[in-house]
């Protein structure tokens, strides 16, 4: 299968600038602190498929997330969407329409949709904005139609946020994100705040979403046994970098880099219990100084000279891409 | 109408204003100046303008329950032979006409300099607020009475008719400040949530975003503040009048009222300055009660 | 005898609607030195059940009925000086966020300090060297400086084992850990379950850990109480909960889960949502969504009754209905 992949990122960055205020900067002596949430990260996913991306806090997935769908501009790399640069597509006013193709579901299902508006304005706002529909009768029937998607009743529309439970309202993002008919869908954590019944009705139905619509999904998350359910790729993030990008089976199988590994290994198991576990060290460092080198060299077992002077860049051996001096030289 | 009223008492806020003993009282106060104003010409048993009226034989009666005092005149009359009861009703009208209009226009103000504060941020954000310092380190009388001189200077002679303008403005100059504060405090967190991300992921304009989605959530406070302001305008007004430099003796406002009375407190026609400070303390003090009932009520923790 | 007792706790809370019941009849034990998980989804009743014997049930929620009792004495009854001075020295609690469970005011030594004085009799002297003992052993390093070091300057896995040394400070029987590790990461979070066990264990106390996340509790626990609306549903030891569930909210609730072993097209779902407080069906409170509910389960609520290894609240495996409806659970 040849075909170009449809969603295409290429190193990938974004820093803030997070320093003190001016004048604090000039009466304290403070230095310009630069936080580099996103350092260089590249990947590609075909049509119809899904990429997770995992990582604990700080890893930088949410700000990936949000630089895939316009939020933020990136400071360096971009990303190609269907061919066509998207960073460079969104300034022009033909960027609207790549607005259509490209949405993005969030993880607060509290915070995520306005609590002033009735559920029918709140999906029918895409559709306004893009003027697909205009003719009130249609938008009625459109947004009934979104409703009964996403396993909710058309009677709801006329109801408001606060009625509507958790799982319930996270059902309402994903109808509205769908009101464009886009093909790629980010989604930022979904399933994170909702309870585990709740949670699988929600992905269930994404599942089904995608099988019926095609959809491409990116999907963050820092709960691998969801991830597991819903992806077919996998790509590991620590400390704004990618570590590991693999197929699903081969991630969760045979895990190659020490960080995916210590990762596995601190998943609380349900059913294979009472095994000893050895748990990893350290926390994970403050993304305002990040080590030299390897990002992760302080808490990894396999760390040599090298590793802490020389960061490694994402390559492919063994059939995965993955950065890690370790596994290039052969040692593990 | 009224069904939606039943709806409303049904409501939270609703219930907690059945249950407030002072909310309903003060309701109940408010409501009746506010309609005795209103319905001023209509209601006020004489026209105290009207100068063809007036009969300078009436000038200076005592209440009606006093000795001296006649039925028709029921709270006594002024030098003038101008009947209280009916100057208290226009002079309330006046009061709170200009208490609301200020109100109006700084809440106009302050709402809008607010949210863009709030929202663009940046330099935007830091100029309106130095502004909105600078503003607050004036004592608003001072203002007032500053750009009342400058209005006069300015229009020696239509100064009566300018009166009211100036006399707004120079209300709303100090008094928009808190609504910006607050509604950019209130912007800055909306801001940062997720329906508004997801509405600049559809790709819907800034303004729009303001105004469709970030308004409708800040105005809570604002409207807290707005009902407590409109007593403290109108007592900046009667302070103003009282100074001279606010409502003319042609269409007096309450605090008008009050410095003309005052002139007649110590030779014993007490009547005529004490009967508008009683409005003026009716109508502050209600309208500041059901301020602080909404605060109440409108905050979720304490419900 | 068992250090913990619940016996029928009815939790209400008054609204203007009319009275909600939180918690509905529940019973259970903790033995000394035993760690028991409770879970449940949203709305199940557990961080209340934790609050209740804590003692830190917000006004208007309120203690309706049943006895919660400490080393035999009842608690729920005390008056709030009393309840004060169990509270610290004979049940430690650990809370969800460590931000804001430590006065950042405060230096860390000055917190630990000032709660083993408050409980034990020690001099200050002692009370010091026992608080930097207590960091060592939760596993802060170079313990001696950063005994005198502020919240803020440490971080959240830190924090939380600060926390837990608070928890331990005043050598309690009992603590109540509401969902220690759910603002942690999951590195962190497999440090901070070790941890929690090992120094549980150490001191012989008990532990009630109150969370949502079931691999937590089969790492931890050693007998688990699953909530709905409410109630108990099922309770026993946790591989018998886990690996061979009795109630069949359990079953449903185990099976949703998603499995980091198995590859599954579709996650199995519970169809509905866990009842309103206004709104809990009448006999049991599961039955809407019950797939293998009958008459009585519409009519009649289940008490907690022997199911196999477990108990639960589930008619199924009551003998008399075995008989009517003629097949086994």
């Amino acid at each position: 299968m040849s075909q170009s992949p449809l969603v295409k990122a290429t190193d990938l960055a974004k820093t803030f600038d997070v320093s003190a205020p001016w004048l604090n900067r000039v009466l304290e002596g403070k230095p310009r602190q630069l936080l580099r949430a996103v350092d260089g990260v590249s990947f590609e996913i075909p049509k119809g498929q899904t990429l997770a991306l995992v990582g604990e806090s700080g890893c930088g997935k949410s700000t990936v997330a949000r630089l895939l769908v316009g939020l933020y501009e990136p400071t360096r790399g971009g990303f190609e969407f269907d061919g066509m640069d998207a960073h460079a597509a969104f300034k022009t006013p033909q960027g609207r329409q790549l607005r259509k193709r490209i949405q993005m579901i969030f993880q607060d299902p509290y915070a995520s949709l306005n609590p002033r508006w009735r559920v029918e304005d709140i999906i029918g706002e895409p559709l306004r904005e893009h003027g697909i529909l205009s003719d009130e009768g249609d938008l009625r029937t459109r947004v009934e139609e979104l409703l009964h998607s996403v396993g909710l009743s058309p009677l709801d529309r006329v109801k408001y946020p606060h009625q509507f439970s958790g799982g319930q309202r996270q059902r309402i993002s994903i109808a509205r994100a769908l009101a464009t008919h886009p093909e790629f869908l980010v989604c930022d954590e979904p399933t994170s705040a909702l309870d585990v019944s709740v949670q699988a009705q929600v992905l269930n139905i994404m599942k089904d979403l995608q099988r019926q619509q095609g959809l491409t999904y990116l999907f963050i998350s820092h709960n691998l046994a969801v991830v597991r359910h819903v992806s077919d790729q996998v790509g590991v993030m620590y400390l704004g970098r990618l570590v590991e990008l693999a197929d699903k089976h081969t991630l969760f199988d045979t895990p190659r880099h020490p960080y995916t590994r210590m990762l596995l290994d601190a998943i609380p198991k349900m059913h294979d219990t009472g095994k000893a576990r050895t748990p990893v060290q350290g926390e994970v460092p403050n993304p305002l100084n990040p080590p030299s080198g390897c990002a992760f060299n302080p808490r990894c077992p396999h760390a040599n000279e090298r590793c802490r002077q020389e960061r490694p860049t994402l390559q492919t051996l063994v059939g995965i891409r993955i950065a890690c001096h370790a596994v290039e030289e052969g040692r593990i | 109408m009224i069904s939606r009223i039943r709806q409303w008492l049904d409501s939270d806020v609703g219930h907690s204003f059945k249950t407030s003993p002072t909310a309903i009282v003060a309701a109940i106060i408010a409501l009746i100046c506010v309609v005795a104003a209103l319905f001023a010409p209509w209601v006020a048993p004489h026209n105290p303008f009207d100068l063809a009226t007036l009969e300078l034989s009436n000038a200076r009666l005592p209440p009606a329950w006093s000795p001296d005092g006649n039925a028709s005149f029921l709270l006594g009359t002024d030098d003038q032979g101008r009947d209280i009861l009916s100057a208290l009703m226009y002079g309330a009208r006046i009061s709170l006409a200009v208490g609301i209009a200020s109100v109006v226009l700084s809440v106009v103000i302050g709402v809008a300099l607010g949210l863009l504060a709030g929202f663009l941020g940046g330099w935007v954000d830091t100029l309106l607020m130095r502004v909105c310092d600078v503003m607050l380190s004036f004592p608003a009388i001072l203002v007032a009475l500053l750009i009342a001189g400058v209005g006069r200077a300015l229009f020696p002679n239509a100064h009566d008719t300018l009166a009211f303008g100036v006399l707004i403005i120079s209300i709303t100059l100090t008094g928009w400040v808190q609504y910006a504060r607050t509604v950019r405090g209130s912007t800055l967190v909306e801001r940062n949530k997720e329906y508004v991300q997801a509405a600049r992921v559809t790709g819907v304009a800034p303004l729009r975003i303001m105004r469709k989605h970030v308004l409708p959530n800040v105005l809570g406070p604002v409207l807290v503040l707005a009902t407590i302001q409109v007593a403290t305008a109108i007592i900046t007004e009667a302070t103003l009048s009282f100074l001279g430099v606010g409502a003319p003796p042609t269409s007096p406002s309450l605090g008008t009222l009050i410095r003309i009375g005052n002139d007649y407190l110590f030779s014993g026609e007490w009547w005529i300055t004490i009967f508008p400070g009683v409005m003026l303390v009716l109508i502050a003090l209600s309208v500041n009660l059901l301020g602080d009932w909404l605060r109440d009520a409108l905050n979720p923790r304490l419900r | 005898m068992s250090l913990l007792q619940v016996k029928n706790l009815v939790v209400e809370f008054p609204t203007r609607r009319g009275t909600l019941r939180a918690l509905d009849d529940i019973s259970f034990e903790i033995a000394p030195g035993e760690i028991l998980g409770v879970v449940g989804e949203s709305g199940a009743g557990k961080s209340l059940t934790g609050a209740s014997i804590i003692g830190l049930l917000e006004p208007p929620g309120r203690v309706a009925s049943g006895q919660i009792l400490l080393e035999g004495q009842r608690i729920d009854n005390l008056p709030h000086e009393q309840m004060r001075k169990v509270r610290g020295r004979k049940i430690g609690a650990i809370f969800q966020d460590p931000l804001t469970s430590l006065n950042p005011l405060y230096s860390v030594g000055r917190q630990l300090i000032e709660t083993i004085t408050t409980h034990l009799p020690v001099s200050q002297v002692e009370a010091r060297e026992r608080a930097i003992q207590l960091l060592r052993d939760t596993g802060i390093p170079a313990a001696e400086q950063r005994i005198d070091h502020y919240p803020h300057q440490f971080s959240g896995g830190m924090r939380q084992r600060v926390v837990i040394a608070l928890a331990l400070a005043a050598e309690p029987q009992l603590i109540v850990a509401d969902e220690p590790t759910t603002a942690l990461d999951v590195s962190i979070q497999a440090q901070i379950i070790t941890l929690l066990k090992t120094i549980c264990k150490e001191r012989g106390a008990a532990v009630m850990l109150i969370t949502h996340d079931m691999g937590v509790i089969a790492e931890t626990c050693d007998r688990v109480a699953v909530m709905y609306a409410g109630r108990v549903a099922e309770i026993g030891p946790v591989h018998d909960v886990i690996n061979h569930p009795a109630h069949p909210y359990t079953k449903g609730l185990m099976a949703c889960i998603p499995d980091m072993t198995a590859d599954r097209e579709r996650l199995h779902q519970i169809d509905g949502a866990m009842p309103r407080l206004n709104a809990i069906p009448k006999g049991c409170a599961y039955n809407p969504r019950c797939d293998r509910g009958f008459d009585r389960c519409h009519e009649q609520r289940p008490d907690l009754m022997p199911a196999g290894a477990t108990q639960a609240a589930c008619w199924l495996h009551d003998a008399s209905s075995m008989l009517t409806t003629g097949e086994a659970a």
